[in-house]
């Protein structure tokens, strides 16, 4: 528990101090919402309220699920680089925590661009102002389950693909196919929440959500000193 | 190693096996009544549904040999799992290829973003990354660790997808287009002992295919680590 502690909190420094993760993670989750607002017609008045909801929720989460992507990249890539990695591993203490602290340094900044991409989205795709009332407590929690979510997978993957050839390349090919659930979950909820605000059915995505985010992380705790060793 | 393949009775007798099924299963197939509807499309099913019984069953396989490498660390189970995953590939696709065939005529399109169309083609991707990994890694410990961690995850995340897409569509309106599929099949019982007979053979083919390719990745291993020994004793010899 220390071990996780102490390696979450030395990366949330490296995130602060240099800022180049937090910085190009945001940066690169704001493209994505401009291209898909030129792609799709990013003018929400010419939607009807629930498809506005529906391409806003599908835009933002989009958009934070390559940005999760580009997050865990770097995670793994700066230790990499510098040749720290090998060392990293040989500490005493359990590989799982070494991948529940990685896991939470790449939350923090996430979280963060989460924070600021799904208001500016649902604003820019008309699903939000506009005299529409918008659940933002409920839209808080689901954001939390699933950047937990998008985290916990990428970060997976990224200690896998991090020591090979064209690791840009890889990480999404691997990740994103296991991330589907969390993509569909989100969305549904998030275009839900929007037009309905909280029912029964969202109720069951948040469920379903928060199960896979758990059974995830146990999964990925349980895998990571196997993908890692040696 | 003076592995034989030709003097493995086993192989022989899998593959006889193998073959007699298949044609069992297609004389049944040929000699089956056309469907009302379908009309000899249906015969594309009998095919079709073998299939991927067999592309589920080669991921089951990926997984659990990968489970098995990682708790026992023989390089065979490696070499299994990496068959499998290479089967599932393969029929995956022959899967969606007849699949499509089918749909046009039936369901007047080629492709819906159905639940179980939906999984199947995340399942060939997963797989597709999967053999995409393997081949970027040459240490042989290290690809067919990190390949058995994949494999696992793939295999414990395929029907995560499905249920996530399954209830995704649920609440919208594809539910039409199943019934559509269905009922002909359940109408004529001769189709289920069809569909029965080639779902043994190919789960015998399934067999004989993994052996069959376990067998030359094996070889193919022995002839690498031959290669590396006589490049190691020439070495030896350079330097004298």
């Amino acid at each position: 528990m220390n071990s996780v502690l102490i390696l979450a909190l030395k990366d949330l420094r490296v995130v602060g101090r240099t800022r180049d993760t937090l910085l190009a993670t945001a940066f690169f989750a704001g493209l994505v919402l401009l291209v898909l607002g030129l792609a799709l017609g990013g003018d929400g008045a010419a939607r009807a309220p629930a498809q506005a909801a529906g391409v806003a929720a599908g835009a933002v989460w989009t958009a934070l699920a390559l940005a999760a992507a580009v997050g865990a990249q770097r995670a793994f890539a700066q230790e990499q680089e510098a040749g720290a990695l090998e060392q990293l591993t040989l500490y005493p203490g359990p590989h799982g925590a070494l991948y529940v602290g990685k896991l939470l340094g790449v939350l923090g900044p996430l979280l963060l661009v989460a924070a600021f991409t799904l208001p500016a989205g649902l604003i820019l795709f008309g699903a939000a102002g506009a005299g529409r009332a918008v659940p933002w407590p409920a839209l808080a929690l689901l954001t939390v389950l699933g950047v937990v979510g998008f985290a916990a997978g990428t970060t997976f993957y990224g200690s896998i693909t991090v020591s090979l050839r064209a690791r840009e390349a890889l990480l999404p090919a691997l990740a994103f196919p296991i991330l589907v659930p969390v993509v569909i979950a989100t969305v549904k909820a998030t275009s839900l929440l929007l037009t309905g605000g909280w029912t029964p059915e969202v109720t069951t995505w948040v469920v379903f959500l928060a199960a896979f985010d758990v059974g995830t992380v146990i999964l990925a705790t349980l895998l990571f000193p196997f993908a890692v060793e040696g | 190693m003076g592995f034989d393949m030709r003097q493995d009775r086993v192989t022989t007798l899998l593959g006889a096996a193998t073959l007699l099924a298949l044609g069992i299963a297609a004389v049944l197939g040929l000699r089956a009544p056309l469907d009302q509807n379908q009309g000899s499309l249906v015969r594309l099913m009998f095919v079709h549904v073998p299939s991927a019984w067999l592309s589920y069953l080669a991921y089951g396989g990926t997984g659990l040999f990968g489970l098995l490498y990682l708790l026992t660390r023989q390089r065979r189970w490696d070499r299994l799992a990496m068959s499998s995953a290479e089967i599932g590939v393969l029929f995956t696709l022959s899967t969606i290829v007849g699949g499509m065939l089918w749909a046009k005529p039936t369901w007047g399109a080629y492709w819906v973003w159905d639940a179980r169309l939906t999984t199947t083609a995340l399942s060939l991707v997963v797989y597709g990354g999967y053999l995409l990994i393997r081949s970027l890694m040459d240490d042989p410990e290290r690809r067919a660790r990190v390949a058995a961690v994949i494999g696992l995850v793939g295999t414990l995340y395929v029907p995560v997808n499905y249920m996530a897409v399954e209830w995704w569509r649920g609440v919208h309106q594809t539910q039409t287009l199943r019934l559509l599929g269905k009922p002909s099949f359940e109408a004529a019982p001769i189709y289920g002992w069809v569909l029965l007979v080639g779902t043994v053979a190919f789960t015998l083919l399934y067999f004989y295919l993994l052996r069959v390719r376990g067998i030359l990745a094996a070889r193919e291993d022995a002839r690498e680590e031959r290669e590396l020994m006589d490049e190691l004793n020439g070495l030896e010899v350079a330097r004298g």
